[in-house]
């Protein structure tokens, strides 16, 4: 790595030989890369298992999964666990925040290089050990992501149960700890290698986002990790911590080997202790990047810039103080119960104050509806809709109803799944030129005419897909079941009503999947052919698109100094070229502020 | 402390003297002669011209021990979930069929060698103490960027060696504090208050095992690294873990000793 003397070096990367050391690299815009590569991955797989799930609920007798109903809930996992660690954790805070977060702050590298590298391929390590799963003789695990005890403590709870849920231990574990290093790194970065004028109120909103991802990464992912340990001990050590006395699982008792009287309500805790800020650690960095967006595309300032700020930090605050919402209904005293919900309903005050300044921002703006523009506010929709059903489900006597019906099954995509999705196609194509451009070669667009076909096909098909499963789930469709029809009773004709409903879900969710082929052929076409972007093409004022940090410059690591006068969002009116960067020197407005 | 808050001229500025061998990374010594006499840090210095997180040996040792930080930020919420979980066990109990209340917890008591061993985690904080201090003996480290050998490192290897034998006591002490309770008939799986003996005092030796492999690192970056700043960064780092874990453990024994 050492640079030879006397030659003129302009990027640390351009002079490493060997293929494999492109490979194994400690430079962060191929990491990034890397990340969103093992995102796209984890997000077709996921996607491919969720249509599954849906053609399986819909038409049985194609019986497509040729086999048994634990199967199902095989899929469900993989999915869910895929879904939301490998894509929603991954993408936005390990991809995005090592391509754009340094030049953001006006750095040229990441802070902890090595550590970098390594939690990229620790959760590249992951990713393999959670797929080998299928691979095992009983396939993969059945519990969900959420993996509660006591069928996840005992192996004999189903098939999958046992080395299956096992390699999801591990891979889980595995990336819980290389999350926390690449959270370490995003904060040292962010701490450290602010250039010089960055103070804490210039930063960009989706640093805040970055950053706020971060620390609840470090706080909630420790904790993961010990929960994942007491049950490994459960499994393994004959121990019992979330095992009860007379725990009945398939017809066998299975707290004779076990002492003590374990609570799986413990699991619970810890688990949404993580588990709720992991939500929010999928969703801030979109967040902040819609703010940033929807200003631009606006040419307006933030709406409420400091309390954005502040909301940023107070959604982490309180994301830490939620987690009993998701257990209303798994026997927590009342007392408890109310205290939950009194503080979920609280997280709605920020998280309105958020979608305010969203509209705000661009309220009779006459926004320039590009691409990245129509994602985020894209993403301003879903989050309200998926967000209405928020304080719904955070009343006790609701959630009772609720809990294991479809209508959580609603709530969940369309505010995280979708919201985050939303999020992340708004990051790629504005971000694209910033992607694609290396030191020989310029960056590139994506097309904006297949890009607002991808933009309105997704948005139609995430409203036609998740808004009548709230429909389903009032009307009583349990979540986690494999089958819905031929069930006998009043409840499984009440399901079998469902079925018309049920059967344009899948319709919607295969469009929905299909809509995906613009994106991808946009990708892919791009990649090559796309425009030639020119130096800042969308008029940012931060500073990732300063001429010497951009990553097509061929001054990177120059002698140029990079420094930063203003916050960002400084728009002269409406006409796209009048604006100050934040490292314009030149103030000619505002040079009698402050 | 100022630096956190405006990051200073340098990252603008990157400087490099290629004819003097200096690329701009920060790897040699200053080599004026202000700064030989200077080390750096003071007004004639030229730290300033280099580029940022290579402006001198502190602000690079400054990122690791951030970073170094909220790992055990991290650690502690991790060491924190498992303590409340210790407290909810013990505290649980349940209904029998005839409405006794039956709570299973029979308090472990923690073998007497625990003491020895607590004993020696402390003696080896100060051990690493001597060693990480004398990493950063500024005579010492002037030497070095004098060319004169390596004094601290010197200095600091016998210290170092103590710690990870003393380390390795500590471990062979647990090892032994689990024989004790397995021959009493005390094993993991025999009641809550076990579970959590074993569990508790488990993790924390694993933590302690990877101290270790840290200490070694350090050590064998003591023999190999040239650069002073990576050798005080390494031992800097792995002090500071160990510290940590010392202090965890002073906890974890409170715990386990007095609050079953
Ligand atoms: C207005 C703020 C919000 C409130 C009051 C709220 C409330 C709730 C409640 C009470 C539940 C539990 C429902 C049940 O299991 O019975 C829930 C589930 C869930 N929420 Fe939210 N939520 C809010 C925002 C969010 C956001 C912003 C995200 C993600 C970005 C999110 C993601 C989820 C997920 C993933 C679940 C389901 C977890 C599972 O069971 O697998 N929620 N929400
Ligand atoms: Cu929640």
């Amino acid at each position: 790595m050492t640079p030879q003397p006397g030659t003129p070096i302009s990027n640390p990367s351009a002079i490493i030989p060997k293929r494999a050391r492109r490979v194994f690299t400690t430079d962060h815009h191929t990491i990034g890369i890397q990340y969103l590569i093992l995102a796209l991955v984890s997000v077709i797989i996921g996607t491919t298992l969720s249509l599954h799930m849906r053609i399986h609920l819909s038409w049985p007798q194609l019986n497509i999964e040729r086999i048994l109903p634990g199967s199902y809930l095989a899929i469900m996992t993989v999915h869910g666990t895929i879904m939301l660690f490998f894509v929603l954790t991954t993408a936005p805070q390990s991809g995005f925040g090592n391509l754009i977060l340094p030049a953001q702050i006006g750095a040229r590298r990441m802070a902890l290089p090595l550590i970098n590298a390594l939690s990229f391929w620790l959760t590249a390590l992951a990713l393999v050990i959670l797929c080998s799963s299928a691979f095992t003789d009983a396939g993969s695990p059945l519990s969900g992501w959420t993996a509660y005890p006591p069928l996840s403590a005992v192996a004999s709870a189903g098939p999958g149960q046992g080395l299956g849920l096992d390699l999801w231990l591990f891979s889980i574990a595995i990336f819980g700890i290389a999350a926390t290093m690449s959270s370490i790194n995003t904060l040292v970065t962010i701490i450290r290698f602010r250039c010089e004028g960055m103070t804490w109120d210039r930063l960009p909103l989706t640093v805040w986002g970055w950053f706020t991802a971060a620390l609840l990464s470090i706080l909630a992912f420790s904790v993961l990790l010990a929960a994942l340990v007491l049950l490994f001990c459960d499994r393994h050590a004959g121990t019992s911590f979330f095992i009860p006395t007379g725990n009945l699982v398939n017809g066998v008792i299975h707290s004779t080997s076990h002492p003590g009287n374990g609570s799986p309500l413990l699991w619970l805790h810890l688990f949404w202790f993580f588990g709720h800020p992991e939500v929010y650690i999928a969703i801030l960095p979109g967040m902040g990047l819609t703010s940033m967006i929807l200003a631009n595309f606006s040419r307006r300032r933030v709406f409420a810039y400091r309390t954005m700020i502040t909301t940023t930090l107070l959604i982490g605050l309180l994301g830490i103080l939620v987690w009993g919402h998701h257990m209303f209904v798994a026997g927590l005293s009342p007392f408890a119960t109310s205290a939950f919900s009194i503080s979920s309903i609280a997280i709605a005050i920020p998280a309105s104050a958020k979608v305010i300044s969203w509209l705000a921002t661009t309220w009779r703006s006459r926004p320039h509806y590009t691409t990245p523009m129509l994602f985020a506010l894209g993403f301003v929709s879903l989050f309200i809709t998926g967000g209405l059903t928020g304080p719904i489900l955070a009343q006790p006597i609701l959630d009772q109803y609720l809990h294991n019906t479809f209508f959580v099954v609603a709530h969940f995509h369309l505010i995280m799944a979708m919201s985050g999705i939303f999020g992340l196609f708004a990051a790629t194509y504005y971000w694209f030129p910033l992607i694609t451009a290396t030191t020989t070669k310029p960056g590139r667009l994506m097309s904006e005419a297949l890009g607002r076909w991808h933009f309105w096909t997704t948005l139609i098909g995430a409203y036609a897909t998740f808004i009548p499963m709230h429909l389903t789930g009032l009307a009583g469709e349990p979540r986690h079941y494999s089958q819905l029809a031929g069930i006998p009773n009043a409840a499984g004709q009440l399901i079998a009503n469902l079925r018309p409903l049920n059967s344009f879900i899948t319709h919607a969710a295969i469009f929905l999947a299909c809509a995906q082929i613009f994106f991808l052929v946009n990708l892919v076409k791009s990649l090559k052919n796309g425009a030639v972007a020119p130096q800042n093409p969308w008029h940012a004022t931060t500073l990732e698109w300063h001429p010497s940090l951009a990553t097509n410059s061929t001054v990177a690591a120059s002698n140029e100094k990079i420094a930063v006068y203003r916050s960002p969002c400084e728009y002269m009116g409406p006409e796209p070229e009048s604006f100050l960067t934040q490292w314009d020197t030149d103030s000619p407005i505002h040079s009698n502020r402050e | 402390m100022a630096a956190t808050i405006t990051p200073i001229d340098s990252e603008r500025d990157r400087k490099r003297r290629l004819e003097d061998h200096d690329h701009g990374s920060g790897r040699r010594p200053p080599n004026d002669k202000n700064d030989k006499r200077t080390g750096g840090g003071d007004d004639g210095d030229n730290w300033n011209n280099r580029p940022q997180g290579r402006r001198g040996p502190r602000e690079k040792l400054g990122r690791y021990r951030l970073a170094i930080f909220f790992a055990l930020a991290g650690d502690l919420m991790f060491f924190i979930a498992i303590v409340s979980a210790f407290f909810v066990s013990q505290a649980s109990g349940r209904y029998d069929a005839y409405n006794n209340y039956i709570n299973q917890w029979l308090p472990t008591t923690v073998p007497p060698i625990l003491w020895l061993n607590t004993a020696t985690l402390i003696i080896s904080s100060a051990t690493i103490e001597i060693a990480r201090r004398r990493m950063f003996q500024e005579t010492h480290a002037m030497e070095e960027w004098l060319g004169i050998g390596k004094p601290t490192s010197k200095r600091a290897i016998p210290w170092l060696t103590a710690t990870i034998v003393l380390g390795l006591l500590f471990l062979t002490g647990q090892w032994l504090a689990w024989n004790q309770l397995h021959l009493q008939r005390v094993f993991m799986r025999t009641n809550p208050s076990s579970h959590f003996f074993f569990l508790i005092t488990g993790v924390h030796a694993v933590h302690l095992f990877l101290g270790i492999a840290a200490l070694m690192a350090a050590l064998i970056g003591l023999y190999r690294s040239r650069q002073l700043e990576n050798r005080q960064i390494l031992v800097d780092c792995s002090a500071w873990y160990w510290h940590s874990m010392g202090i965890f453990w002073l906890f974890l024994f409170t715990l386990l000793a007095f609050f079953q």
